[in-house]
């Protein structure tokens, strides 16, 4: 716990700034309904009301900092509800999208043969279709409930995860180490979990970063398609969507959920950076 | 002629390591004069490398030059322009690494390496680089010269690339130039090619040379003067035949008896009984190039028996055959008389316990991110089912068998040096109470002081356990000291096998005599003695050397 303390004073700036934006959207997940002013779905005035910026809005208590919706919801509570909803699903996505891309690339990587075969022309024929059009095929068939857009998502994105861990397993199973392990009798999962997956962490642990943020750029685009989230659950894709209209009259509001996007991937893409810059680091030592 | 052609007074050199600069160079001065060769020589971490670069004006990443003057011909080097010191290199200051193999491009053709430097430097134009190329290749006695430039790097041999990049590195008759280590990843046999390629090259041109090693036999067949780093700091500096006859410091005089380990044997109980015994091993690669030709050999209890052979002979492939990661195609291995499967996925877990193997690269041996009580204690609690404080009291017993203490116990592999990580592989292995290791090169990448340490080692652990070993290594010396056999290979056979008396006693089999009389002597006079040998040997058509 100590050195994980150390780990973070020592972080460069642009790693802390990465940090605390993270954080601060992972608070608002966690304590929306505490933070929250009004409830996710509560309506509280009319189409449009101006924020802070606009002295001639309609006054509330407590008072719209960020003005209403399409339909005159708080844009506050709601950008609060989505980041629990946005953030929550795409973490729950990419864990799953990891443990299955790294079983099965630890797998083909230290079997060979032809269970690499089989594995990685399965992935490579998924990742002839293109994502989006395939996820909008199936999402449309199987319908657009949570649990669903979670399992397709996560499917299409551990193929991405199965490359890459497939290649960094290579690389490791190779060493003498693991050669060492086999001839001990070791089985074939304490071979993956002991000797290739700590030596594969820093690579896939910066990974992880990129594609949580593709995960959630991905559910904001489906969304804003018609096929993510449903109303009226908040998420900033479907916000985005919904208030798109509004900039031909010159409203800002649909620019705050784009914001939020913007500002949560460019949060993780620093700490990310930073991982792997440290990763890089450690392989110039050895 | 009289002003020296490179000086260097007081040179400081640091790193940066673990957030601050540590020293590596500690204020060495040295002066070189023309037509002169300076053979540098030390372990690793002496800072002989450093020395050698920073001739060149040059630091590598991660060091700078701190202090001193490094006068190359009236230029400073540690103070000239990057320009300047870009007109120097190549042309009148040249390099050559350890292993050529690295340096040279894979992409592109022999010649088009060789005449990149004078052309560039505007020294000469390309055919004349080229006319250039062709007389320095025929100097170095490689085969073929008028063509030898047209291949790539990997269409010619180790021993061959190595003299290739000597001749590049003359392309412009350069006043200096620095050897790095050039034979020290060649197999004894090539080693001598080299080093009387670089010899006759040198003394033909008039260049002079920095020759950087850690092996004092061979540096004292090349060098005028030596000098003795340890440390970053100079121990002792002299002609080369006094320095081997008479070497004035402790540190010295133990660089030159390295080479005498051997001991007596101790009681073992059962000594001699079989242990392992290889029969008629054939076995390939998938692409059907046979690598091991009816191979046979036997490993008796208590006993070491050393595999010798240059790199490609098969010792290494007999190893990964006995281990079961290569099935043989034909032939059976029997383990104190009962037959092993072919693969080590057939064999159940005792069996493997009794087997174990130690490589030659302990970085790539132990997993990083495992600390020294899991690398040990792993074996124990696999095989014995040992856990807690039991496994606890085993690891600490192993570690001072192997003369580490518990504060080894948490570190990573990271904070060992090489001889010590070598220490907890041997322990790894030893937690497995095997009978018989597989020692596969395990001193070969390790400093002469520090691989007698290991070897001392596992001759105690032999006296004190009984364990028996297969000894794979190209080094002779160590064979000498250690091995109760000796099994010769050569090309995927075995040419000669024997006790080691009888195998190091004359008469020798053709083969095994040119091993032995490649191993380079204490004697500034063996190499030209060695040579006329050689010319006997190929009269005779024992071996081809010009491959």
């Amino acid at each position: 716990m100590n050195s994980a303390l150390k780990l973070v004073i020592e972080a460069p700036v642009a790693a802390k700034l990465g940090m605390i934006i993270v954080l601060l959207n992972v608070l608002a997940a966690v304590f929306a309904p505490v933070i929250a002013p009004y409830s996710e779905t509560e309506i509280i005035g009319d189409t449009w009301e101006g924020g802070f910026w606009d002295s001639e809005a309609p006054e509330h208590d407590p008072p719209a900092l960020l003005g209403t919706d399409h339909i005159g919801r708080d844009l506050f509570t709601r950008l609060i509800y989505g980041a629990r909803n946005t953030i929550g699903i795409a973490l729950v996505t990419t864990m799953l999208a990891f443990a299955v891309g790294i079983s099965l690339g630890f797998l083909a990587a230290t079997l060979r043969g032809s269970v690499d075969q089989i594995i990685s022309r399965s992935v490579e024929v998924l990742m002839a279709i293109p994502t989006l059009i395939f996820a909008l095929m199936v999402l449309s068939v199987l319908g657009t409930e949570v649990h669903i857009l979670i399992v397709v998502i996560a499917l299409l994105d551990a193929t991405r995860v199965f490359r890459i861990s497939r290649a960094v397993a290579m690389d490791v199973e190779v060493m003498e180490y693991v050669e060492v392990a086999k001839l001990r009798g070791e089985g074939l999962w304490w071979v993956m979990r002991h000797e290739i997956l700590p030596n594969t962490m820093a690579p896939l642990l910066a990974e992880f970063g990129l594609r949580f943020c593709f995960v959630f750029l991905f559910i904001a685009a489906l969304s804003f398609l018609g096929l993510g989230l449903q109303p009226p659950t908040a998420d900033w894709g479907s916000m985005v969507r919904e208030n798109a209209e509004g900039i031909n009259w010159g409203i800002i509001v649909p620019l705050f959920p784009a914001g939020a996007i913007a500002l949560l991937t460019v949060g993780v893409n620093l700490i990310v950076d930073w991982f792997l810059h440290k990763a890089s680091g450690i392989r110039d030592i050895e | 002629m009289s002003e020296p052609l490179l000086v260097i007074k007081d040179l400081v050199i640091e790193g940066y390591q673990e957030e601050q600069w540590n020293g590596i160079v500690h204020g060495v001065s040295l002066s070189l004069n023309r037509g002169e060769v300076l053979g540098i020589i030390g372990e690793s971490g002496a800072g002989k490398s450093t020395i050698g670069i920073a001739s060149m004006g040059y630091a590598r990443p991660g060091c700078r030059i701190v202090s001193g003057s490094i006068n190359f011909d009236g230029v400073d080097m540690a103070m000239a322009s990057e320009d300047r010191l870009r007109e120097m290199r190549g042309v009148r200051v040249a390099y050559v690494a350890q292993s050529a193999a690295a340096s040279f491009n894979p992409a592109h053709r022999i010649v088009q390496q060789f005449t990149e430097t004078p052309v560039v430097h505007k020294v000469m134009g390309f055919g004349a680089a080229e006319q250039k190329s062709k007389d320095l290749f025929k100097s170095m006695d490689l085969p073929d010269p008028e063509n030898i430039g047209r291949r790539f790097p990997h269409q010619v041999s180790g021993g061959q690339l190595q003299r290739a990049m000597v001749a590049m590195a003359m392309s412009c008759d350069p006043d200096l130039i620095i050897f790095d280590e050039p034979t020290t990843a060649l197999d004894v046999t090539t080693q001598i090619e080299v080093l009387a390629a670089i010899k006759d090259a040198i003394r033909e041109h008039n260049t002079a040379a920095l020759y950087i090693t850690h092996d004092l036999a061979v540096v004292s067949q090349i060098a005028d003067r030596i000098m003795v780093l340890r440390y970053g700091n100079e121990v002792e500096t002299g002609e080369t035949r006094q320095m081997i006859e008479n070497p004035k410091e402790d540190y010295t005089r133990e660089l030159l008896s390295v080479r005498k380990v051997h001991q007596d044997k101790a009681d073992i109980e059962g000594l001699g009984n079989d242990i392992l015994t290889v029969k008629n091993i054939t076995a390939s690669y998938g692409n059907g190039v046979r690598v091991l030709e009816d191979v046979s050999m036997a490993v008796t209890k208590g006993t070491t028996v050393a595999v010798v052979g240059e790199s490609g002979s098969g010792k290494s492939t007999t190893a990964r055959v006995i281990t079961g990661l290569l099935p043989p195609e034909m032939g059976e291995i029997l383990f104190h008389g009962e037959p092993l499967a072919p693969s080590f996925k057939d064999r159940p877990q005792d069996q493997l316990r009794r087997i174990q193997m130690i490589y030659q690269m302990a970085d790539v041996a132990l997993n990083p991110r495992q600390k020294v009580k899991d690398v040990i204690g792993r074996p124990l609690e696999l095989y014995f089912g040992l856990k807690g404080d039991a496994k606890k009291a085993r690891v600490k017993e192993l570690l001072e068998k192997i003369e580490l203490g518990e504060n080894y116990m948490d570190r990573f592999p990271s904070e060992l040096s090489g001889g010590e990580k070598q220490r907890v592989c041997i322990a790894r292995a030893l937690a497995a109470e095997p009978e018989l290791i597989i020692c596969d090169e395990v001193t070969s990448a390790l400093d002469q002081l520090v691989a007698k340490g290991i070897l001392k080692l596992l001759q105690d652990l032999q006296n004190d356990l009984g364990v028996s070993y297969l000894f794979i290594t190209h080094d002779l010396a160590t064979v000498k000291a250690i091995s109760d056999e000796i099994v010769v290979m050569y090309q995927g056979k075995v040419v000669e096998q024997g006790p080691r008396d009888e195998i190091l006693t004359p008469p020798h089999h053709d083969y095994t005599d040119l091993l032995l009389s490649s191993v380079p002597e204490m004697d500034p006079d063996w190499l030209d003695g060695v040579l006329e040998h050689r010319k006997e040997l190929e009269a005779r058509g024992v071996v081809n050397l010009r491959t």
